[in-house]
C-alpha cells in the first residue's frame, strides 16, 4: 500500500517518467527482436504500441514486468532498476500489472478467486477485504455476476474483462497490455475496450500493444510506431494516423486502413 | 483352499505389513517427489541438476538395490534405524515396525519419488505457461506460483500416472519381504512350505487379494480424478 501513498503524495509525478527504457537490445539468436529501444512513459500516460507482426512490440510489452530478459540496457520503474530475480522481482511484477493476450486466467479458481489470489497472497490482504475489492472491480468490469463461475464458463471478453479485474485488484503503478483483444470474437471487442477507455480516463498509466486503431485515436496520448524490433516513430495520435513521417509507417498504415 | 482359510489370520497380518509399507512409502514418496518435482523445475540451477541427478540415480538402479542399501550398507556409514521399535498389537499377534522395517520402507520412499517426481513434471508440463506468468505477473514468488496456481492444475494432469506409480509401489512392498518383513509374499511362501499340494490355490488367493487392493487404488484415483475436475 506504500505504493499508492507515494503517487498520492506525488500527484503527476516528479517528472520522472514512471517507466524509462534506454539502451534495451535483444537477440534470440540472430534475430534482432529489440533494437536500441529509448521509451519513457509518465505518470498516467497511455502509450499504444503498433505496428506489424513480429515487430517486437510484445517483447517489449514483457520485458517491462520482465517475462522477457534483455540483453542490454536499462528498465526502470518509478526510478527503480528491474531487479534481476527472486522476492524484489516480484515484489516489482506486483506493482505492474498485465493483461495477455490469451486471458491466462487462472483455469481452476473461480472468476473471484482469480482476482482475490494476488491482493491475499502478495499483498497479505484479508479474505474478507480482497473479495469486497475484487467483487467492486468485478461489478465494475461488468462480469460481477459470474464472481463463482469457472473461466472455461465464461466468453472470451468476460475472461478478459475479469483479467483486467485482476490486474487492477494489485493497485498497479502501471498497467501493460499484450494485444488484449487479438484473441476476441469482433463483438466482444468493445466490451473490453471500454472497460480500457474507462481504466485510461481514469488516469492509470498505460502501455497498450494492440492493433485496434479505434482505441489509439481515442485513448492515447501517444503512439510509438515499431517495425523490425526498432521504434520507428513517436508521435500524438492525432498527427500519426494524418500525417505520419516514415515511410514505413506510412505502409504500414495503408494497409491496415484501407479495408 | 483350506490351508488359506485355516492361516487367515496370519494372511491378514501379512497384508497388514504390505499396507503399512505401502501407505507409508506412498505418502513419504509423495512428499518427497513433489520437492523433487518442484527442484526440477524452479529457478535455481543447483537445484534443477540435483534434481535430475537424483532422478537419474535412482530410477535406473533396481529397486533391490536401494532396499539392500538402506537394508545392509547404510548402517556402516551410521545411518541405522534403531530409533525405530513401534508396536502396534492385533488379535492376531503384534505388528512390529522395527529397524528392518524403516530401512525397508525408507528404501521404497526414495525409489518410488523419482517416479513420482517425473509423473509430477508431465503434469506441471500439460499446464500452459501462460499460467505461470499470469501468477508472476500478480507478484508471486516461485513457490507461490507453484503452490497456488501450477501444481494444482498439474496435480489434476497427474493423476493417473500417480495412481501407475502407486500401483507399481504396493507391488513393489514384496521386495520388503526379501529383507525381512513379514509381509504378504513371506506369508505366501510359509503357507506354501506348510502345504505344498495347495500351491495354486495360494498363489491365486494371493493374488486376489493384491487385485482387489490395486483395485481400490485404481478407484480412490478415478475419484480424485472426478472431485478435481473443473467445469
Amino acid at each position: 500500500m506504500t505504493v499508492q501513498e507515494e503517487s498520492a503524495a506525488a500527484p503527476g509525478g516528479t517528472g520522472q517518467p514512471l517507466v524509462r527504457l534506454t539502451g534495451v537490445q535483444k537477440h534470440y539468436g540472430n534475430l534482432h527482436v529489440l533494437k536500441d529501444i529509448e521509451l519513457d512513459v509518465a505518470r498516467g500516460e497511455v502509450v499504444v504500441v503498433i505496428g506489424p507482426s513480429g515487430a517486437g512490440k510484445s517483447t517489449l510489452c514483457r520485458a517491462i514486468n520482465r517475462l522477457e530478459t534483455i540483453d542490454e540496457g536499462d528498465i526502470f520503474l518509478d526510478g527503480q532498476p528491474l531487479p534481476q530475480e527472486g522476492k524484489a522481482l516480484a515484489r516489482l511484477r506486483a506493482d505492474v500489472g498485465m493483461v495477455f493476450q490469451s486471458f491466462n486466467l487462472f483455469a481452476h479458481k473461480t472468476v473471484l478467486e482469480n482476482v482475490t489470489l494476488g491482493p491475499i497472497k502478495v499483498r497479505k490482504k484479508s479474505k474478507a477485504e480482497a473479495d469486497k475489492r475484487g467483487k467492486e472491480l468485478l461489478d465494475r468490469v461488468g462480469v460481477g455476476h459470474q464472481a463463482g463461475k469457472y473461466p472455461a464458463q465464461l466468453s472470451g471478453g468476460q475472461q478478459q474483462r475479469v483479467a483486467i479485474a485482476r490486474a487492477l485488484a494489485m493497485d498497479p503503478k502501471v498497467m501493460l497490455f499484450d494485444e488484449p483483444t487479438s484473441a476476441l470474437d469482433p463483438e466482444m471487442i468493445k466490451e473490453v475496450l471500454d472497460v480500457m477507455v474507462d481504466l485510461a480516463e481514469r488516469g492509470m498509466t498505460m502501455i497498450v500493444v494492440t492493433h485496434e486503431m479505434g482505441f489509439a485515436r481515442t485513448a492515447a496520448n501517444r503512439v510509438v510506431f515499431m517495425a523490425d524490433g526498432a521504434i520507428v516513430e513517436t508521435a500524438d495520435p492525432e498527427t500519426f494516423f494524418t500525417n505520419p513521417e516514415s515511410d514505413r509507417a506510412k505502409d504500414f498504415l495503408g494497409k491496415i486502413l484501407k479495408h | 483352499m483350506d490351508v488359506v482359510w485355516e492361516h487367515r489370520e496370519a494372511i491378514a497380518l501379512a497384508f497388514a505389513y504390505t499396507v503399512l509399507l505401502f501407505l507409508i512409502a506412498g505418502v513419504g514418496s509423495t512428499i518427497l517427489g513433489t520437492l523433487l518435482a518442484g527442484m526440477r523445475v524452479g529457478p535455481i540451477p543447483v537445484l534443477r541438476w540435483a534434481g535430475a541427478g537424483y532422478v537419474t540415480l535412482v530410477r535406473n538402479t533396481p529397486l533391490v538395490i536401494v532396499i539392500i542399501f538402506f537394508r545392509y550398507a547404510a548402517p556402516k556409514i551410521d545411518l541405522k534405524f534403531n530409533f525405530i521399535d513401534v508396536v502396534i498389537p492385533t488379535g492376531a499377534g503384534d505388528i512390529r515396525l522395527n529397524n528392518i522395517f524403516a530401512a525397508c520402507t525408507v528404501g521404497l520412499t526414495m525409489y518410488t519419488a523419482a517416479f513420482v517426481c517425473e509423473a509430477l513434471r508431465s503434469g506441471i508440463n500439460a499446464v500452459p505457461l501462460g499460467q505461470a506468468e499470469a501468477a508472476r505477473a500478480v507478484g508471486m514468488p516461485f513457490g507461490g506460483v507453484m503452490r497456488h496456481v501450477v501444481l494444482p492444475q498439474a496435480f489434476r494432469a497427474s493423476i493417473p500416472p500417480l495412481a501407475n506409480v502407486q500401483i507399481a509401489l504396493i507391488k513393489n512392498t514384496t521386495v520388503a519381504g526379501a529383507l525381512g518383513v513379514a509381509e504378504a509374499f513371506v506369508r505366501m511362501r510359509g503357507l506354501i512350505n506348510i502345504d505344498a499340494t495347495a500351491r495354486i490355490p495360494i498363489f491365486i488367493a494371493f493374488a486376489a487379494i493384491f487385485v482387489v487392493l490395486v483395485e481400490i487404488i485404481s478407484f480412490a484415483a478415478h475419484r480424485l480424478e472426478r472431485r478435481v475436475r473443473v467445469a
